[in-house]
């Protein structure tokens, strides 16, 4: 039995997500924010290539690459919101914008 | 007591990518969070090395740390972020959102604790059936599935792509 198995990996990208949810759910600097979605799908990542890792199967790392796709195009796309908003607005702090606010 | 380098390997990564994940979300100074982002993805990196991924660590580093972290940095440069580093960094429902998350956490770990035997028996069972060494190489697999069979999804994504591209130009720029 080899001593390092999937669920060191599994444990270890549950952590990482948990610390990526705090940093969305509590952080008010939005570039901190898109980070913080950074460390949530690298965690997805780590899973889905333990999992393939572990039933010797490669399309683990397939969705994983699909992942990496996504992972780009979710920050460019929330660099350029980003960029508008401190345009227009000056503020880079998630709860200052709060125009639909009631 | 002989020690397995693997294990000391998967801790090191594990440190590196924990810690670094916990400077991220903590530190004051936008460009502190993405350095330490940095180290976070780097342990992120060795451990998809310590899984034969080799195709994926050459992505994640190449990628995430060349690519998308140069992205962040050239955007804190862009946007002042001297005024926000000197004001309150939590919001004000971070207690709420630290107990949900806490309760995340325990329902996690019940369920990998009580599934780890589950998944024990799934990997022995696996290793048994692929027992032969792989003919091909990671990058070659990985290429031969990219190409074969998820030759449609991986167009689609490059449809994705553009369309980010489009749409972050849009966004960023002043005037069409």
């Amino acid at each position: 039995m080899h001593p390092i198995g999937t669920v060191h990996y599994l444990a270890l990208s549950a952590a990482l997500l948990l610390i990526g949810t705090v940093g969305v759910l509590t952080r008010r600097n939005i570039v901190i924010i898109l980070m913080s979605i950074e460390l949530i799908l690298n965690a997805v990542n780590l899973n889905l290539i333990a999992f393939g890792h572990a039933l010797h199967n490669i399309d683990g790392q397939i969705f994983a690459i699909f992942v990496i796709t996504d992972a780009v195009a979710e920050a460019a796309v929330g660099l350029g919101i980003l960029i508008a908003l401190f345009r227009n607005k000056e503020t880079v702090l998630a709860d200052e914008i709060d125009l639909l606010k009631w | 007591m002989l020690i397995d380098i693997d294990v000391v390997l998967f801790y090191a990564f594990a440190a590196m990518t924990l810690l670094g994940a916990i400077f991220t979300i903590t530190r004051r100074s936008a460009v502190h969070s993405a350095i330490s982002l940095i180290v976070s993805l780097l342990g992120v990196a060795g451990l998809y090395l310590l899984q034969q991924a080799e195709f994926l660590f050459a992505v994640q580093i190449v990628l995430y740390v060349g690519g998308i972290m140069v992205l962040f940095l050239f955007v804190i440069m862009l946007v002042n972020l001297d005024q926000a580093a000197k004001e309150r960094q939590f919001n004000r429902q971070w207690l709420i959102a630290l107990a949900a998350v806490l309760a995340v956490a325990a329902e996690l770990a019940y369920f990998l604790y009580k599934g780890a035997g589950e998944i024990h028996i799934a990997e022995a069972a696996s290793t048994a059936a692929a027992a032969l060494p792989p003919a091909l190489g990671n990058t070659e697999m990985v290429a031969d599935a990219l190409f074969g069979e998820y030759l449609l999804p991986f167009e689609v994504a490059s449809i994705l792509l553009l369309v980010a591209v489009v749409g972050s130009v849009v966004m960023a720029k002043k005037r069409i």
